[in-house]
């Protein structure tokens, strides 16, 4: 156990890719350069108070830093999960250092946050901690929301956004998502473990990506911008939506209920996301997965499914 | 106690609750004159994609047209767990109803969760978890997630895992231990009447904002949350 240097030497240009940074690198290559200010940073130890009856390891941060900072010279408030520690999962200490951010923004009213995930969902060894972690999370994020917060989340870690992080970036004002970005509920393993491999078979990897993964979410309309998983592009999409996403009212969440309602009508009866892609219009929907990104963010600006006040 | 034993003791005046193959939706008079909407999950039915759409659908339609507060009646599994759900965006739609539960609890509408079977994992979230005040009722069975999965993703065996649950209330399943996190408020008496523990709570409601982190510290299962998030949170506003 080590505490990780706030500043990594790094050559600008040879540590870009999104999906190998560390939760501090990427919150580097995010905001304005020099601006970051982290709060209960890891020389404070606060780690978690339940990890040692199971003789596991300990971070410093408990995999999960927050702060302030600027982004394009404006004040935003960020959180960055660490997705190499207990794959980003939700402790208590961990939870309870992003609910505090979203109050303060709830209490600011105008200062956006910028949710950088990278987790599992609950981390099971504190498991009633870490669930009650995640309804405080959704919650504080509609508190801040109504207050007039923009929450955006960026997904494209290692762990994805599974689980109860997938509630919360169903909750932010708008996503910006790679294509490693797998966001859903159940995790692949969990599926499989449940139902059996026949329901879904967790190896097969381009099943995997294809059913979870950005460029489905983007086309879907799950995630409002699909990037190239490099830092520079997660945060030219991040200054983009934060000009772009709406506020939290009841027309947000009755447009919500119709988008997904059409969601369902028009794609209920598929039985795989090529099926879905072939319904959206796309001709060789097969073709997608192997797209490289610029050709794949064309794609999806004629074809995608757009979320903007409805969610 | 069943769905029908539930709605019977906390509505003895009657109801129009209706069970659609484990998603519940329905009104029901309090003694104020006012009427409760009733939602929720029952019959440990997995919540999915269709059963979430219907019960935001619900929830939306009412916050337009009524007053009054908001009952949340749970007996679930956890969240359905298939491809197709997975496939159509699960997530948005559990974090879609929460969003609804939240948003009407702060618009007058207070939410309280009648927590009377299982529930777990998304499903929870999305529902008892996503009220002001969740009450437990005798012999509910809330678990994050089962004990199979949970052998799964932490490594440790099922054996393992069970002796360690003895010893280890911030992890294990079960009522008492989500209360010392400060998830259930109050565990209500089955042997008296509903009706009346309903209306004792209706008459000392308190305010939207989320006490859990308090009552987790005063109770001893979340010694930490309350006080980090609140440093968090005086950190930045000073740094204003």
């Amino acid at each position: 156990m080590s505490i990780a240097p706030t500043h990594m030497a790094t050559v600008p240009g040879t540590v870009t890719s999104w999906y190998e940074a560390s939760a501090r690198t990427r919150i580097r290559l995010l905001l304005d350069p020099g601006s970051f200010m982290e709060f209960i940073g890891p020389e404070k130890r606060e780690v978690s108070p339940h990890l040692k009856v199971f003789d596991l390891p300990e971070q410093f941060d408990d995999g999960i830093v927050v702060g302030r900072g600027t982004l394009g010279g404006s004040k935003v408030l960020i959180a960055a999960q660490e997705g190499r520690f207990m794959g980003g999962a939700f402790g208590e200490v961990h939870g309870a250092k992003l609910t505090g951010l979203l109050r303060a923004a709830r209490d600011i009213g105008s200062v956006p946050v910028l949710i950088l995930f990278d987790t599992g969902g609950v981390r099971l060894q504190e498991a009633n901690a870490g669930e009650l972690a995640i309804a405080e999370i959704m919650r504080a994020v509609i508190e801040a929301r109504e207050a007039g917060a923009k929450v955006i989340g960026l997904i494209g870690g290692r762990a994805g956004c599974y689980g109860g992080g997938g509630l919360i970036a169903g909750c932010c004002s708008g996503l910006v998502v790679s294509e490693q970005g797998r966001i859903a509920v159940s995790g692949p393993e969990v599926i499989e473990t449940n139902r059996g491999v026949e329901e879904f078979d967790s190896r097969d990897r381009a099943l995997v990506w294809r059913t979870m993964g950005g460029k489905h979410r983007r086309l879907l309309g799950g995630a409002e911008v699909f990037v190239d998983d490099t830092g520079q592009a997660f945060r030219d999409a991040a200054l983009m939506l934060l000009g772009q996403v709406g506020g939290f009212e009841l027309s947000t969440l009755t447009n919500e209920q119709a988008r997904l309602e059409a969601r369902l009508r028009d794609f209920g009866g598929c039985a795989d996301a090529v099926d879905i892609w072939t319904a959206q219009g796309i001709a060789d929907a097969a073709t997608i997965p192997a797209l490289p990104a610029d050709q794949f963010i064309a794609l999806a600006d004629r074809f995608g499914r757009i979320s903007h006040d409805a969610r | 106690m069943t769905l029908d034993e539930v709605l019977a003791s906390l509505f003895p005046a009657g109801h129009d609750v209706q069970n659609h193959g484990g998603v519940v939706l329905g009104s029901a008079p309090l003694r104020s004159g006012e009427r409760a909407l009733v939602v929720g999950v029952a019959d440990r039915i997995s919540l999915g994609v269709n059963d979430a759409i219907r019960l935001s659908a619900y929830v939306l339609r009412s916050i337009v047209r009524d007053s009054g507060p908001i009952l949340v009646v749970v007996d679930s599994d956890s969240q359905r767990m298939s491809k197709r759900d997975e496939l159509l965006g699960l997530n948005e739609f559990l974090a879609h109803l929460g969003k609804c539960l939240i948003y009407a609890d702060r618009q007058g509408r207070p939410t309280i969760g009648v927590l009377y079977g299982h529930s777990a994992a998304g499903a929870f979230l999305a529902t008892a978890l996503a009220t002001r005040v969740l009450v437990g009722l005798p012999g509910a069975t809330p678990a994050v997630m089962d004990l199979p999965s949970m052998s799964k993703v932490t490594k440790l065996s099922v054996e393992v895992l069970e002796e360690k649950a003895k010893s280890t209330p911030v992890f294990a399943p079960g009522l008492d231990n989500l209360a010392q996190t400060g998830a259930v408020q109050v565990v209500w008496d089955a042997a008296l009447p509903l009706v009346d523990q309903l209306e004792t709570l209706l008459a000392s409601l308190p305010d939207s904002d989320d006490r859990r982190g308090q009552l987790g510290k005063q109770r001893g299962g979340r010694r930490k949350a309350y006080e980090i998030a609140e440093r968090v949170r005086g950190l930045v506003l000073q740094s204003r």
